[in-house]
C-alpha cells in the first residue's frame, strides 16, 4: 500500500506561564492511500493537537513542533515555511473542524467562503469557480444550490452547515482530509448522514481521512485503522477489527468497557479510575500506570516501547513482553455485542413499576414562547407522561424536540403555557404560599449540563453546595454546614479538602460531581438531570453515571434523565420517551423500547446510533425518518398503548395493525 | 403546525428578495418613533427653558415701558401654556422662531450659516479617528502581549482619560505658536481646520483603538479564522476579508453615542480655536439666554441624534448578515 504521510516522533509543545506543557510527545504514524485512520482519545490526550500540527495550524506562540519530521509528497512539512504551507493548506490537505455552527464566517456568504480557496489554490477565473462551487454544494447533498449560494451561514441547519465546511475542505480535491471530531456536535441521524456523505465522497475522490474522534461507535463506523492516543503518545494503533476485538493496551480496554452498548446492559459499567495526567509534568514511566490496574513495577519506571502484535497491530504496553504475566480480557468486554437482556428482567422490571406510586403527573403540557406578533415557537406541544417514585425516566430526542425546556418547566424556572403537573397529586402550578413554593424547589433538584457555566466561579466549592441549605435552613450552626458539605464531598467521590477551592481548579468530571453534591445538598426526591455528561469524557461519563446509579440505590431518588446520548440514557434509565417536535412519540421500557420499537421516528434515532462494534456497523442499514411520509391522512396521531407500559403515537388504524402484530408474537 | 414549520423555513431561504421593501418598512416605522421622540424633547427642552432664572431682556439700561413692549413683541407677556402651543404650532411649520439677540435674524437662518463649519470639523474628526482608532487597534491585536500592543494601549488611555482642551492648548502653542506651523485661530481656509480636528480626534482614537483590539483579538481567536487559514490563505486576507468585519460590528454601535460627544465636545474646541461653529453660538446663546436659539440648537443636536442611531441600526444590518431585519421592529 502506497505511503502518503509519514510521521516520524512529532513532539509539540505549548510555552505556559506554569511551564512548558507537553501536548504530542512523540507520536509516529503513516496513512495509506485512500484509507481512513480514526485516531480516539480522551480531551487532553493531544489527537486536535497531533492534527493541526499536521497542517502547522497550531498558534505559535504559544504553540510550537519541537522535534520529529511529517513527510508527505517529499517534503518535510516541519521545515517548510509559513508561505509554503500556504500553499498546501487547502489544496493538498485539508481540514473539516467540529462545530460547524463556529467555523463558518457568520458575515460571509457560504458561496464565497468555499469560492476563496478555489479561487486561491486553482487559479480559476470568478465564474469559473461559482460554477465549480454550486457542484460542490450539489455534491454534499445541498438542495437547490444555486439559490443556497448566497445565503449566509446562519440560514442553515446545523448539519447543512457542515456539509458546506465539507465542500469548502474537497473544494481543491485534496489528498488528506483531516476531521477533528466533525459529528460531534451534530444530533445522531445527523451524524450518519455526514458519516455517509464522507464515506461516498471518500470513495468518489480516493481522499486519505484521519479522523479525530471520541466516540467509538463512530470509529467502528468508519475507520479502516485506528490510534488510541493517551497523554500526548499513541499506545495502541492497528486496523479497527483488531483494535475492537483484540485490544491490548489496558487504556483501550477500559475505553471499550465505558462506552455503554446499546445490546449490551451490564450492571455497572467499566470505568477508568482518576484523571488523565497533567502534561505539564508527564509522570516516569507509562503515563497510564497511575489508572491502570494491571500495572506492574516496570510501568512506573521505564516508558513500555511499542510492542509488536502483528503487522498492522501495536501497542505500548509492558503487558506484551514475554515476561510479564498474562493478563486475560476483561469478562465484561466479551459480552459486547453477544448478550441481550433476557425477558426475566423485563418482567421484574414491569412489577417494579406496576407497584410503585405516580411522583410525578405531566397532562398534556404545552410551553410556547412568543416570537414577536401573534407567533410563538412551540417548544412543547401536548406533552403527558408519568414518573413512579425510584424510577429513572429518560427522554430523548433531538436538540430543539424540547426536552430541555420540558425539564426546565418542571422545575418551573418556565411558568407552562397550559397544561398541569402533579407533582405527589398536587400541582406545582398556580398560586401558592412562599414556604409550600420553597419546599417543592427542595424536593425537585437540577444537575446541569455545562459544568463548567453551571458553577459560579467567584464562590468556593462549599458556598456552591451549601447555598442551598442556607436558603432552606437545613442546619443549625456553621460546624453542622460544614459537616455536611465534607459529608456531600464524599458521596460524590471527592476529598473534603477540595471545600475551599474555586471551580477552575477541577477538571470536568470533577465539577459535573460538585454539580451533584449541589443538588444532592437539600436532600431532594426528585432530581431532573438535563444531559449531565454530554460534556464529558467517555470514561469520565462512566464515572458519573455509575455515581447517578448507586444515589439513586443508597437515597431512593427518582430521576430525570434528559439525553441525546441514546446509549447512555437506555443504560441508565428504566423506562424511556421519545421526543419529537414537543410530544412524546413513544414510551416503553427501556429494553422493550430497543428491542421492539414501533414508532418509525425511533426506529431512525436507534439506526442512527452508531455502534462501537464494526462487523455490526458494517452490515446495519440507516432507516430515514421522514415526517411527512409517516403521516397518512389527516387524522393527528394520539399516544395510546400498544403493549402493556409500551405506549406509541399512532393513528386509529396503526394502532390495531400494531395490536395485531403483537398477538401474532406472543 | 408543522405545516407552519415548514413554511417559515422554507420563507427564511428566500428573505432576501423581499429586503429592499422590508428596509423601507423599516425605515417608516422609525421615522414614525422619530416624530414622536422629537416631540417629547421639543416640549421637554420648551419647558426647562422657563425655569431658567433670567429674562433676555434684564438690560438694566432698558426701562419698565420698553422691557413690556420687548416681551409683547416676542410674545413672551402671554400665559406659559399659550407659547407653547404656538411654539408648538410654529415647529412643525418648521419656523423655530426668531433670536433675541440678533435683531430681527429666524433661528434657522443661523443654524444654516453656523453648522458648515461645525460640520466639517465634526466629519473630519470622526474620519480621520475611526481610520487611526481601527488601524492601531489591529496592530495592537497583532502584536498582541508585545510592547507594540503595551505602547498603543497606554497612548489609547492618555486620550481617554485627559480632556481634549488640553490637547488644544498644547498643540496651539507648540505646533502654532513655538513651530509656527499651522495658524492658531480663526476659520479662513483647510489648514485652520487641522488642529482642531487633530483635537477633536484624539478621544475617538483613543476609543475605537481599544474596542477594535478587543475585538480583533477575540475574532481572531474564533473558529472561522481557524477554518480560513486551514484553507490557505494569507494573513493579510485573513484580516481584511474575515477578522474586519466581524470585529467592526460593535464598532457601530459605539459609533453612535461616540459622533454626539463629537457634537458635544466641538463647544468647547470650536470656542479655544474662535471656530465660528454652532458649538460657539450655542454657548453664547445660553450666555444672553437667546431662548429660540437654544432651543433650535438643542432640537437640532436631537434629530441628528436621532437619525444618527437610524443610521446606525441600518448599518448594522449591512455588516452583520444574521440580524437583516428578520424580527421586525423592536
Amino acid at each position: 500500500m502506497e505511503k502518503i504521510l509519514d510521521v516520524k516522533n512529532l513532539q509539540v509543545s505549548f510555552d505556559t506561564y506554569a511551564g512548558e506543557v507537553k501536548a504530542v510527545r512523540g507520536v509516529s504514524f503513516h496513512l495509506n492511500k485512500g484509507e481512513t485512520l480514526a485516531i480516539v482519545g480522551e480531551s487532553g490526550s493531544g489527537k486536535s493537537v497531533t492534527s493541526k500540527s499536521l497542517m502547522k495550524l497550531i498558534p505559535n506562540p504559544p504553540g510550537r513542533i519541537t522535534s520529529g519530521e511529517i513527510l508527505f509528497d517529499g517534503k518535510n512539512l516541519v521545515t517548510l515555511t509559513e508561505k509554503q504551507m500556504q500553499n498546501i493548506r487547502g489544496s493538498d490537505i485539508s481540514m473539516i473542524f467540529q462545530d460547524p455552527m463556529t467555523s463558518l464566517n457568520p458575515t460571509m456568504t457560504i458561496g464565497k467562503q468555499i469560492m476563496e480557496s478555489i479561487i486561491k489554490h486553482q487559479k480559476l477565473p470568478k465564474k469559473k469557480a461559482k460554477e465549480k462551487t454550486i457542484e460542490l454544494l450539489e455534491m454534499v447533498g445541498i438542495p437547490n444550490a444555486v439559490m443556497r449560494i448566497s445565503n449566509y451561514p446562519h440560514q442553515f441547519s446545523g448539519g447543512m452547515r457542515q456539509r458546506v465546511v465539507i465542500a469548502m475542505a474537497i473544494s481543491c480535491n485534496p489528498q488528506i482530509l483531516i476531521a477533528d471530531e466533525p459529528t460531534t456536535a451534530l444530533d445522531v441521524t445527523i451524524q450518519s448522514q455526514i458519516l455517509e456523505l464522507l464515506k461516498n465522497l471518500q470513495k468518489k475522490m480516493e481522499t486519505s481521512i484521519i479522523f479525530i474522534t471520541h466516540d467509538l461507535g463512530v470509529v467502528a463506523n468508519i475507520a479502516d485503522r485506528v490510534a488510541v492516543m493517551y497523554a500526548g503518545k499513541i499506545i495502541e494503533i492497528g486496523t479497527v477489527n483488531e483494535i475492537f476485538y483484540n485490544p491490548q493496551h489496558p487504556y483501550t480496554w477500559g475505553l471499550l468497557g465505558a462506552m455503554p452498548n446499546v445490546i449490551y446492559r451490564g450492571e455497572e459499567l467499566i470505568t477508568i479510575p482518576g484523571t488523565p495526567p497533567d502534561l505539564l509534568n508527564p509522570p516516569k514511566g507509562d503515563a497510564f500506570a497511575a489508572r491502570n490496574k494491571y500495572a506492574m513495577e516496570i510501568d512506573f519506571r521505564i516508558e513500555p516501547p511499542m510492542f509488536k502484535v502483528s503487522d498492522t497491530h501495536y501497542a505500548a504496553t509492558w503487558l506484551l513482553h514475554e515476561k510479564a504475566p498474562k493478563v486475560i480480557l476483561p469478562e465484561d468486554l466479551k459480552k459486547q455485542g453477544q448478550s441481550l437482556p433476557n425477558e426475566k428482567s423485563r418482567e421484574r422490571l414491569l412489577k417494579k413499576t406496576d407497584k410503585k406510586e405516580k411522583l410525578l403527573e405531566i397532562k398534556n403540557l404545552k410551553q410556547y414562547f412568543p416570537i414577536g406578533k401573534k407567533q410563538s415557537v412551540k417548544a412543547v406541544d401536548g406533552l403527558s407522561f408519568d414518573i413512579y417514585k425510584g424510577e429513572t425516566f429518560g427522554l430523548v430526542g433531538e436538540s430543539g424536540c424540547g426536552k430541555s425546556t420540558t425539564g426546565r418547566t418542571i422545575s418551573r424556572i418556565y411558568n407552562a403555557t397550559d397544561g398541569e403537573i402533579l407533582y405527589n397529586n398536587e400541582s406545582i402550578f398556580g398560586r401558592k404560599p412562599g414556604s409550600e413554593l420553597q419546599k417543592l424547589n427542595q424536593k425537585i433538584q437540577m444537575i446541569f449540563q455545562d459544568p463548567y457555566s453551571s458553577l459560579n466561579p467567584r464562590l468556593t466549592v462549599a458556598d456552591i453546595i451549601a447555598e442551598g441549605m442556607d436558603i432552606h435552613e437545613l442546619y443549625t450552626n456553621k460546624k453542622e454546614r460544614m459537616e455536611r458539605v465534607y459529608e456531600l464531598l464524599e458521596t460524590v467521590g471527592l476529598n473534603r479538602e477540595h471545600a475551599n477551592r474555586y471551580p477552575h481548579e477541577f477538571s470536568g468530571g470533577q465539577r459535573q460531581r460538585i454539580g451533584i453534591a449541589r443538588a444532592l445538598a437539600v436532600n431532594p426526591e426528585f432530581i431532573i438531570a438535563d444531559e449531565p455528561i454530554s460534556a464529558l469524557d467517555v470514561s469520565i461519563q462512566a464515572q458519573v453515571v455509575n455515581l447517578l446509579k448507586r444515589l439513586q440505590k443508597e437515597k431512593g431518588l427518582t430521576y430525570l434523565f434528559i439525553a441525546h446520548d441514546l446509549s447512555m440514557v437506555k443504560y441508565i434509565s428504566d423506562r424511556i420517551g421519545v421526543m419529537y417536535k414537543g410530544r412524546i412519540v413513544e414510551l416503553a421500557e427501556s429494553d422493550e423500547l430497543y428491542q421492539n420499537p414501533l414508532h418509525p421516528y425511533t426506529k431512525s434515532l436507534l439506526s442512527a446510533i452508531p455502534i462501537p462494534d464494526p462487523n455490526t456497523e458494517r452490515t446495519r442499514r440507516r432507516i430515514k425518518f421522514d415526517d411527512k411520509l409517516s403521516r397518512n391522512g389527516e387524522e393527528e396521531p394520539v399516544l395510546r398503548e400498544v403493549k402493556k407500559g409500551h405506549w406509541v403515537a399512532c393513528t386509529e388504524q396503526e394502532y390495531r395493525k400494531f395490536k395485531n402484530k403483537d398477538s401474532e408474537v406472543i | 403546525m408543522v405545516q407552519n414549520l415548514h413554511e417559515s423555513i422554507s420563507n427564511q431561504g428566500s428573505f432576501n428578495d423581499g429586503g429592499v421593501e422590508k428596509l423601507a418598512k423599516y425605515i417608516f416605522s422609525r421615522v414614525g418613533y422619530m416624530l414622536v421622540t422629537f416631540f417629547v424633547i421639543a416640549t421637554f427642552t420648551f419647558f426647562l427653558m422657563q425655569t431658567l432664572p433670567g429674562s433676555p431682556f434684564n438690560d438694566e439700561r432698558l426701562s419698565e415701558s420698553q422691557k413690556e413692549r420687548l416681551n409683547e413683541r416676542y410674545g413672551l407677556d402671554e400665559p406659559v401654556p399659550l407659547q407653547y402651543i404656538t411654539y408648538m404650532k410654529n415647529i412643525f411649520k418648521g419656523d423655530f422662531g426668531v433670536s433675541f439677540q440678533y435683531d430681527g435674524r429666524s433661528v434657522s437662518n443661523i443654524i444654516g450659516e453656523r453648522i458648515g463649519a461645525s460640520a466639517v470639523l465634526g466629519t473630519q474628526s470622526l474620519i480621520v479617528g475611526t481610520i487611526l482608532g481601527i488601524i492601531l487597534g489591529i496592530i495592537a491585536a497583532l502584536r498582541h502581549n508585545t510592547s507594540i500592543d503595551y505602547g498603543a494601549m497606554v497612548i489609547s488611555v492618555i486620550g481617554i482619560s485627559v480632556p481634549n482642551f488640553v490637547f488644544a492648548g498644547l498643540m496651539q502653542y507648540w505646533v502654532g505658536v513655538r513651530l509656527q506651523w499651522l495658524p492658531v485661530a480663526f476659520w479662513e481656509g483647510f489648514e485652520y481646520s487641522i488642529l482642531p480636528t487633530i483635537s477633536l480626534s484624539v478621544f475617538v482614537i483613543a476609543t475605537i483603538a481599544r474596542f477594535m483590539r478587543t475585538e480583533m483579538l477575540e475574532v481572531l481567536g474564533q473558529d472561522y479564522i481557524v477554518t480560513a487559514r486551514a484553507k490557505g490563505l494569507n494573513g493579510f486576507s485573513i484580516i481584511i476579508k474575515h477578522s474586519l468585519r466581524n470585529a467592526a460590528i460593535p464598532i457601530v454601535t459605539i459609533l453612535g453615542p461616540m459622533t454626539v460627544s463629537l457634537l458635544t465636545g466641538t463647544l468647547v474646541i470650536e470656542k479655544i480655536f474662535s471656530v465660528p461653529g454652532l458649538g460657539e453660538q450655542f454657548v453664547k446663546s445660553i450666555m444672553t439666554n437667546d431662548f429660540p436659539v437654544i432651543m433650535g440648537v438643542t432640537l437640532f443636536y436631537s434629530v441628528l441624534f436621532i437619525g444618527i442611531v437610524l443610521i446606525v441600526d441600518i448599518l448594522y444590518g449591512i455588516i452583520d448578515p444574521r440580524i437583516r431585519l428578520t424580527g421586525g421592529v423592536k
